[in-house]
């Protein structure tokens, strides 16, 4: 018996009962689907952390107070802080071989105005103006502020683009005028839609001057946090000692076990960020496999079913002629063909919906995830088809032909 | 038709291997209370050529003979040969083999596979025989035609009339060339019009010469043939030519006047 004849009658087989062919391939088919989907997810959620990690730059250090605790309270407000607007100068000043810029910033939340909308708990953040640089920050409109300013404190902001768009609906936000916890200021510049896979909504947010910013809401002295330029990303690890060194000597620690700040290397973070969400993607994946077991156990099942219910037409097979291995593979290939229809399905269905957003993530099919669910799928259909083959195929002529 | 004068057991020294040779055949199913001795000692033996005509009342052990001869069961005892070829010793694949090109079946519910064409269902015993798809084919269309169906193989089994399923079933049988035609009830489930027909197409088989073994209960089935096995309890109770008496009289009546008979489409299922 050549490979087309059992092809032909298997797919009699299945199509025989479209209907239930078709309920035994949803089990395969969603199994695959899923299994696709969810490694697509986490392949597309591990992208864009790439994605952050090239935009933010890996060569950006964060110096981060310490001596204020993680415990509650630890907005800009408090003096806790020992970094401050003059340890930034003062590390500037010292021309650390590997950095190339030092941007403090401070941050709140205020309530902004303009006109007669009002929006409450808007992100503040004051910086100087290399922020831009650092963050490889573009406006859309406007223009950002410059060191001048700063110096000045002048009461110029610069705000997220979905800020911009509520705010000023009719027209170009540039040049107007916005209230901040009550005090005027500029409009100067407008961001350009950013990613926004960070927890803060960068296009929800304004930036203004740290002076000013410090002078009217968070108080003067102290800052949050101060993000590190280094000269390129091979310079992040020398750049960190040396920050290290200034830092201790500027603050006055003699004991590393005193320093009253953290430096966190921003793409450590991010990898740390993308192995979670690798381990969270292959926990899924195997949820979304035991989902493609329970639809092999459901082939199992029905191709029980078929087998009893043919077994008459097994007993003129065997009457004709027809020895062990054909009756076995003509039921083997009827399983694999119908996981292998619900695979193709699974796949088709799992390629609709990794096109829509999951959770804030754009799916990113894994290329080899497509070949791998076909495969399984016609491996599990020749698995969970022994057993009833089998049964088939070791049905005693006489018995088979007497069943009605 | 063959000679039915001469008495068939007693001419086949001369002649080629007899096609079926049953000696001391017994048959046991179950064991304790439950046994049954199905078989008690048969031997007989069918020249190439003869067309036989196995009766018996239920019960009497028809069926089984039926699955020795179509190597579809093994004897508990006794010895088979069947075409010269010693059956009782074969394998499950070796009989699959022996059952594919040495004889064809004919069964009472014609056992046609639903949804497959006449033809498909023709060309059947040559897929399992490893045919080359062209000669198949040709041979299946071959064997439709002989069985008058030649424009019928697009048909599906439940799209034929009765007596056209079991002429299907007949071509399927013809198909491999075999040894032995082995029929059993091929009547069983048809009105008089389609049994006549094929019982005449038994009769022309057996003019060209084929090996028949039919099994029956209807008594103007089995005086058709050259000769009349008659079971009873397990053992054979008579052997006997056809005589010119049966020919005359239960015979033509029916085959004269079929038209008396209620007339209806004998549907397999």
């Amino acid at each position: 018996m050549n490979p087309s004849d059992v092809l032909a009658s298997s797919l009699r087989g299945v199509t025989a009962n479209p209907l239930r062919s078709i309920l035994t391939m949803l089990g395969v088919l969603i199994g695959v689907a899923a299994v696709i989907v969810l490694t697509a997810v986490g392949n597309g959620s591990a992208q864009s952390v790439n994605d952050a990690i090239s935009t933010l730059g890996s060569s950006t250090l964060t110096v981060r107070s310490s001596s204020g605790g993680m415990g509650p309270g630890q907005s800009g407000q408090d003096a806790s802080s020992d970094l401050t607007t003059e340890t930034a100068a003062g590390l500037s000043d010292m021309e650390l071989g590997h950095v190339d810029l030092i941007v403090p910033e401070v941050s709140t939340t205020a309530t902004v105005t303009a006109d007669s909308l009002s929006s409450d708990d808007v992100s503040v953040i004051g910086t100087s103006a290399d922020y831009f640089e650092v963050g490889d920050v573009d406006l859309s409109s406007g223009s950002a502020f410059d060191a001048s300013a700063e110096e000045q404190s002048q009461k110029v902001v610069v705000i997220g683009s979905t800020l911009a768009s509520d705010l000023f609906s009719s027209g170009s936000a540039v040049g107007q005028t916005i209230g901040i916890d009550g005090t005027s200021y500029t409009v100067s510049g407008v961001m350009s839609q950013q990613d926004s896979s960070g927890q803060d909504d960068p296009n929800s947010s304004i930036i203004a001057p740290i002076s000013r910013v410090q002078a009217s809401l968070t108080g003067l002295g102290s800052v949050d946090s101060l993000t590190v330029l280094a000269s390129d990303s091979d310079s992040v690890i020398a750049a960190e000692g040396e920050l290290e060194i200034g830092l201790n000597q500027l603050l006055g620690i003699d004991d590393e076990d005193d320093e009253t700040y953290s430096i966190v290397n921003q793409s450590e973070l991010l990898e740390t960020q993308q192995e979670t969400a690798q381990t969270f993607t292959v926990l899924l994946a195997a949820v979304a496999g035991i989902s493609l077991l329970v639809g092999g156990i459901g082939v199992t099942n029905i191709m029980l079913v078929t087998v009893t219910e043919r077994t008459r037409e097994i007993g003129i097979r065997k009457a004709l002629g027809a020895a062990r291995p054909a009756i076995l593979m003509q039921f083997l290939v009827e399983a694999a063909l119908l996981t292998l229809a619900g695979g193709i399905l699974g796949v088709l269905l799992a390629i609709v919906v990794t096109r829509f957003e999951i959770s804030g993530t754009q799916p990113v099919i894994v290329a080899a995830s497509i070949p791998i669910a076909l495969g399984i799928s016609v491996a599990i259909g020749i698995f969970f088809g022994v057993y009833p083959a089998w049964r088939a195929a070791s049905m005693r002529p006489i018995e088979a032909l007497r069943s009605s | 038709m063959s000679q039915p004068e001469q008495p068939p057991v007693a001419d086949d020294s001369g002649r080629q291997a007899p096609v079926v040779e049953l000696a001391g055949i017994e048959q046991i199913y179950g064991k304790g209370e439950m046994r049954v001795h199905a078989l008690r000692g048969i031997d007989l033996t069918v020249a190439s050529g003869e067309q036989v005509a196995i009766m018996g009342p239920s019960g009497s052990g028809k069926s089984t003979m039926m699955n020795l001869i179509g190597c579809l069961d093994v004897p508990t005892s006794g010895r088979y040969r069947l075409d010269g070829l010693e059956v009782g010793d074969l394998g499950e694949a070796e009989l699959a083999r022996v059952r594919n090109r040495r004889i064809g079946f004919v069964f009472q519910s014609f056992n046609l596979i639903a949804r497959m064409s006449a033809l498909a269902n023709v060309e059947l015993p040559l897929v399992y025989g490893g045919i080359a798809r062209r000669e198949r084919r040709e041979r299946a269309l071959a064997a439709l035609e002989s069985v008058g169906l030649a424009e019928r193989g697009g048909h599906q089994p439940h799209q034929l009339s009765g007596g056209q399923q079991q002429r299907v079933a007949v071509a399927r049988a013809l198909v491999t060339e075999p040894a032995l035609l082995l029929a059993d009830e091929p009547t069983g489930n048809l009105d008089a019009e389609s049994t006549e027909d094929v019982l005449r197409l038994f009769e022309h088989l057996g003019e060209l010469g084929r090996t028949i073994v039919l099994i029956t209960h209807e008594a103007e089935v089995g005086a058709r043939a050259d000769r009349l096995v008659t079971l009873a309890d397990g053992v054979i109770v008579e052997d006997r030519p056809r005589t010119r008496g049966d020919d005359s009289a239960d015979l033509d009546d029916t085959v004269e006047f079929p038209q008396y008979a209620p007339v209806r489409q004998g549907e397999g299922r």
